[in-house]
């Protein structure tokens, strides 16, 4: 009787796992294993994946990378001692990624702090106003943040009336770095709210019995217990940034190149579908690793205070 | 040093419109134990808060050790406290939380280990030491933020309900506990409850406070026996009001008369004046029922109107008119026979000494 009871218990939940499962199989599994697949193949004339397999792909990611020490001043120290296309490329694209991660958390986290004392009423007009963006394209929004930055564009205009010189920005890593920022907004936004949201005010009141001041407060008691939404808010903003391609194209006009168009280059213009696909699979391998060495020390930090 | 480990001089407390601590005046001397005692909303809370620097008074001044601190924040203030809701850090250890507020002080790595084990040793922890809060039980977590709170030497340790989220047989337990431990330590404590039982049986003095003020200071026993007014006496233990106009006052003692014939007299308690309203108050343990009519005063006829047995005593509920009156009879005779109590419907005869009741103003 028990055991038919078990039996039927785990059917339901093999029943109620079904969909999910299926979904990630089919599109998301599959592919990502066919992306694989197509990394170890050569291309045909027309820049489509064929036989022979080949490690050719990654070879050539791998041949990119030349030792070759150097120390420049232009515009900033700068030491190096590996050099490469591609090599440039991710650095470029992880260290655009890192400071649009600090910025974005450096503007989200007073927003989620904010929004989290406030009363409960005000707090989902808050939430609702944070996820207003949503509803309209990304691409269309990032032409419009284009238009505000142009040389004619409703800030110079501002500015200029101002007798302020006119931003000229666009098209550098700057008018990428606002990009970022402004389309992982949101996603920093919501995680470091909740895990406000939830954090119990008290836990201030006795650090500050305890002694604390506000500085020792937050570093010692806040920033620990708020952790988890940091560390998914800044995994959101970073892997999606990291890849990223819209906010390239077009804040970047062309001129600022990151992985992510570079991939997409390969699956276009360049006509090389292997290659992209070696691309993907070795951004794919670094950011994970990026992503669980991130979380270890997050957890590692919390451990030790 | 200071007589008094806490002042709180003409101490008022606006939130906007909501005066929640109302020219409160009282003064905690060293090495007490003292209660603040009152229903929810009436202001002790507050009070707590603002001695510890949570809040701070929109009027009056706050003493702490004979010093003014009024524009001293909370972290620089030689009180702790010990949460309601315990505000234990979730993220530490118990020895990590204990050590939180010497490391603030920076005091020495050695000396740390060594007070933490000791204020774990006090309440009796040290085994649990590496455990996280979430792995403890209420009642554990309870004596983690005592020694959180005890282990920085405080001049006043402030305990805001700290009883309130155990179950009935620990908070027995707690409540002698504390007491030991603050003699052991010999630090004031100051503690808010709503339990009238609790504060009682731990304070040495009580101060009662209702709507923002605070009605009475004093040891449980003047508190008890002679509350200052009507809401004293109520909200401390039980009691019968006899509501009625003062016909006479002889030196100590006063005559209420009640429902215009019933004379009643009781111990002056108060601005007790002649052909003034007044009440008596009169404690249901001090009543007794009897089946003849005694020959002393405040003594009437009355109907018995319904029993509850409670082992140690029996609860009786009389009626005197239209008035339902308490009337607690110790059970100080062992025996299986029903017949022995008074029974519901019965007449019989209620009385209580003059010195054991009491004359409240209006």
């Amino acid at each position: 009787m028990i055991q038919q009871i078990r039996e039927r218990k785990s059917l339901q939940i093999l029943g109620l796992m079904f969909p999910g499962a299926f979904w990630l199989i089919v599109f998301f599994a599959i592919p990502l294993l066919w992306v694989l697949v197509i990394s170890f193949l050569s291309r045909d004339d027309l820049g489509f994946p064929a036989q022979p397999f080949t490690l050719d792909n990654y070879g050539t990611l791998v041949r990119d990378i030349k030792f070759n020490p150097s120390i420049t001043f232009d515009g900033g120290l700068e030491i190096r001692l590996f050099d490469g296309l591609y090599l440039d490329l991710l650095w470029r694209s992880l260290w655009i990624s890192f400071v649009t991660t600090i910025i974005t958390l450096l503007i989200a986290f007073p927003v989620a702090l904010f929004m989290a004392r406030l009363p409960k009423r005000w707090r989902t007009i808050m939430l609702f106003l944070v996820m207003i963006p949503f509803w309209t394209n990304f691409l269309v929004r990032t032409y419009a943040l284009l238009f505000m930055f142009r040389g004619n564009g409703p800030i110079n205009v501002v500015l200029n009336g101002l007798g302020v010189p006119p931003l000229d920005i666009l098209f550098t890593p700057t008018a990428v770095t606002i990009g970022l920022v402004y389309g992982n907004l949101p996603f920093m936004i919501l995680p470091l709210y909740t895990s406000l949201e939830k954090f119990d005010w008290t836990m201030l009141e006795a650090a500050s019995d305890l002694g604390a001041n506000t500085f020792r407060s937050f570093f010692r008691v806040m920033l620990p217990l708020v952790g988890p939404g940091l560390l998914a808010g800044s995994i959101l903003t970073f892997v999606p940034a990291v890849g990223s391609y819209i906010t390239v194209e077009l804040m970047g006009g062309g001129k600022i190149n990151m992985i992510g168009r570079s991939i997409a280059a390969q699956f276009s213009d360049a006509a090389n579908w292997p290659f992209g696909s070696a691309m993907s699979m070795v951004l794919m391998v670094i950011v994970t690793i990026a992503a669980v060495l991130y979380f270890r020390a997050g957890r590692g930090e919390r451990a030790a205070v | 040093m200071s007589d008094f480990a806490v002042e709180m001089r003409n101490v008022t407390k606006a939130f906007g419109d909501v005066v929640a601590v109302d020219n409160v005046s009282m003064a905690i001397k060293q090495k007490e134990f003292f209660a603040m005692l009152g229903p929810s909303g009436c202001g002790k809370t507050t009070s707590l808060r603002m001695i510890a620097g949570f809040e701070h008074p929109t009027g009056g001044e706050v003493l702490i050790d004979g010093k003014d601190v009024g524009s001293t924040p909370a972290f620089q203030r030689n009180v702790n406290t010990v949460f309601q809701s315990y505000a234990l850090f979730p993220h530490m250890t118990v020895e990590q939380n204990v050590s939180f507020g010497l490391e603030m002080k920076r005091v020495p790595a050695n000396d740390i280990k060594q007070r933490v084990g000791q204020a774990l040793d006090l309440v009796r922890l040290p085994q649990l030491a590496k455990r996280f809060p979430k792995q403890m039980s209420g009642g554990q977590q309870q004596r983690v933020a005592l020694a959180r709170a005890l282990v920085n030497r405080p001049k006043v340790l402030l305990l805001d309900e700290p009883l309130g989220a155990l179950d009935a047989k620990l908070r027995k337990e707690m409540q002698i506990e504390l007491k030991t431990l603050q003699r052991e330590v010999g630090i004031t404590f100051i503690f808010v409850t709503h339990d009238q039982e609790e504060a009682l049986t731990m304070s040495d003095r009580i101060a009662v406070f209702s709507k923002g003020k605070v009605l009475q200071v004093g040891t449980p026993l003047e508190i008890y026996e002679r509350p200052n007014c009507r809401f004293v006496a109520d909200f401390i233990g039980e009691t019968n009001f006899l509501d009625g106009k003062v016909s006479a006052i002889n030196g100590e003692f006063a005559t209420v008369v009640v429902a215009g014939d019933k004379p009643f007299v009781g111990r002056v308690n108060g601005d007790v004046r002649v052909g003034a309203d007044a009440t008596i108050s009169v404690r249901p343990e001090k009543m007794q029922l009897l089946e003849k009519q005694p020959a002393a005063p405040n003594a009437y006829e009355v109907r018995v109107h319904s029993i509850g047995y409670v082992g140690s005593d029996t609860r009786v509920i009389v009626e005197l008119g239209t008035a339902r009156l308490d009337v607690w009879e110790q059970n100080s005779v062992s025996t299986l026979d029903p017949n022995y109590f008074f029974r519901a419907g019965e007449p019989a005869w209620m009385t209580f000494k003059p010195e054991n009741a009491l004359v409240l103003a209006n």
